[in-house]
């Protein structure tokens, strides 16, 4: 039987009045890419910081790869890679002095793991010499994933590897974390990009402290409870607040070129068109079309607005 | 149709020592747009957004801003434009009230005015209980919320978002855009970045920049065909190339965050 890379039961955290985790349960296979998607504030980066051993959880249990978190830290912190959400090498050294330095402190060197990182590394190993703070924002996540890997964790954890990067970085370095997979590395990342959940083997939705879903990207996408309409206009803003107002209409959501919409008992019919055309806008296409993984986020953090 | 302008570029430059940043801009943007500034990390949008914003002095070329140049009249811009980062500008220790205060002040409006703007702003945000909060008490959309407002509070004639919704809930980040569209129809142009590119689509036209140059400049429907895509992602994917390792993204200290840099341009 495999054994489980992480088993949290009921874990919770409060920093004074604010709980910032609460009863988060949830596991990890090994070899899994397993993603927390949720916005700022919703405990994603306190939960990493309870699995890497450096802070302690209020409540509940946890254990890491056959360790608890609590009492088998130094074990743990062993095995664990881990690639915070601020950029956090050192500004002042060389790409290749951070590397060593990363490398001498787990016990190991940079040779014995190379073929590991190489992929990786090769981007910026011709600069090998530059300091890491003149580094572009992509080359520094570069950077930070090769220290995280230098020493052949068994765990990667990664908070929010690709905030504030452009959408091609983004996608290279999402091509890189599938080839570690194949190094039986289990990889856990949290993001608030939608689109990077679909690239997840699992994804738990999170949301101001909770977990409103895990399972695999498809199923939960497949868990949206509606008909899902999309409906164009040249008139994008118009269209927003003219559908509002139409009785049959549950929620309505800007999605990019579209408005994403949903309708009472999932009926539409003449009437729409015609309440549009009144309005003013009478250049809509309607579709149905299928929910993507942004879609259930809404539906469920409206439904847990709403108890 | 003639549009006012409410910007323009012409034959712009800035360089830092040999490496040239921002190589040759030429563009305009129309009163009342929405006008999307895209381009990959490195690609110069910061350093092209602090010479519009009056931050930054141009190494040679023109840029104009609500009337004003901008390699000598940048106090001028900055006391007409609105600003807003990515971490919020508000003043963490300070309430609300006192931001709303605090900046209204900055922006030159008169103490009388800026209390009957407090209240009109506090109520269409529906803001009222939290007048009185410190900012660091408050939950992130709504500071983020609070942060916009802020910036039109002298209702300038075009306000500057860099990465407004980095991070932010998937509603908030909706409810976001649409104060962002009211803004514009009320004839305050709207000049944004941003890397999710599903926002690209709400504006009324995009420009893409690549490696200090301005590859692409339409409204988002016009890319699409152009460039035979689907989205604005797509059209980004096949012509806005990362930096490469010889181009390091100037004026970033953590991932993408403004750092005050020296000016080299060797002007006054």
């Amino acid at each position: 039987m495999m054994q489980k890379i992480i088993e949290s039961s009921a874990i919770g955290k409060s920093f004074g009045e604010t709980k910032a985790l609460e009863d988060i349960s949830f596991s990890v296979n090994e070899s899994e890419i397993f993603g927390f998607i949720g916005p700022d504030g919703a405990g994603k980066t306190t939960l990493f910081r309870i699995i890497t051993t450096l802070l302690l959880p209020d409540e509940g249990e946890m254990r890491v790869m056959g360790h608890d978190v609590v009492t088998g830290f130094k074990e743990l912190r062993k095995n664990i890679g881990y690639m915070p959400g601020r950029f956090s090498l050192y500004q002042d050294l060389s790409v290749e002095e951070n590397l060593n330095f990363y490398a001498t402190v787990f016990g190991t060197t940079v040779k014995e793991n190379y073929d590991l990182i190489s992929d990786i590394y090769s981007h910026i190993e011709p600069f090998k010499k530059r300091l890491a703070g003149r580094l572009s924002g992509g080359m520094k996540q570069k950077l930070a994933l090769s220290c995280a890997l230098i020493h052949k964790p068994a765990l990667l954890v990664l908070d929010e590897p690709t905030t504030g990067v452009d959408a091609v970085s983004r996608s290279e370095f999402w091509d890189m974390l599938k080839k570690l997979k194949q190094h039986n590395i289990t990889i856990i990342v949290s993001t608030p990009y939608m689109d990077e959940a679909m690239r997840c083997d699992r994804v738990a939705l999170i949301q101001t402290g909770k977990i409103l879903s895990i399972d695999s990207p498809v199923k939960i996408k497949e868990g949206f409870s509606r008909k899902l309409f999309r409906i164009k206009t040249s008139q994008k803003y118009k269209l927003i607040s003219v559908l509002r107002k139409y009785p049959g209409v549950v929620t309505v959501y800007p999605f990019g070129d579209s408005a994403h919409v949903t309708f009472i008992d999932d009926i539409i019919d003449d009437s729409l068109s015609e309440f549009l055309v009144k309005a003013g806008i009478d250049d809509t296409v309607i579709e149905e079309s299928e929910a993507g993984i942004e879609d259930r986020f809404l539906e469920l953090m409206e439904k847990g607005t709403m108890v | 149709m003639t549009r006012n302008t409410v910007i323009s570029v012409k034959d712009l430059v800035k360089r830092f020592g040999s490496f040239t940043a921002n190589d040759n801009l030429n563009f305009e943007v129309y009163e009342g747009e929405i006008f999307g500034f895209l381009g990959a990390n490195g690609a110069g949008k910061t350093t092209a957004i602090r010479i519009l914003s009056g931050l930054s002095r141009p190494t040679s070329g023109k840029a104009t801003v609500a009337g004003f140049d901008a390699g000598t009249q940048p106090e001028k811009i900055k006391k007409n434009i609105g600003y807003m980062c990515q971490k919020f500008s508000l003043y963490e220790d300070l309430t609300v009230r006192e931001n709303i205060i605090l900046y209204g002040v900055i922006y030159g409006m008169k103490l009388p005015a800026l209390k009957q703007r407090i209240r009109q702003l506090l109520e269409k945000l529906k803001f009222e209980e939290y007048e009185n909060r410190i900012i660091s008490d408050l939950p992130l959309g709504l500071r983020q919320k609070l942060a916009f407002t802020i910036a039109v509070l002298h209702e300038p004639r075009i306000v500057f978002l860099d990465e407004p919704t980095g991070g932010v809930d998937p509603i908030t980040r909706r409810q976001f855009w649409e104060m962002i569209y009211e803004t514009a129809a009320m004839n305050i142009t709207v000049f944004v970045t941003t890397h999710y590119m599903d926002e690209a689509e709400y504006c009324d036209r995009v420009s893409i920049m690549s490696e200090g140059k301005i590859v692409a400049l339409d409204t988002p429907a016009e890319l699409k065909r152009q460039y035979n895509a689907e989205s604005v992602e797509e059209v980004f994917v096949k012509i806005a190339r990362p930096p490469t390792p010889s181009r390091p993204a100037v004026g970033t200290g953590s991932k993408g965050g403004l750092k005050p840099e020296p000016d080299t341009t060797g002007k006054i």
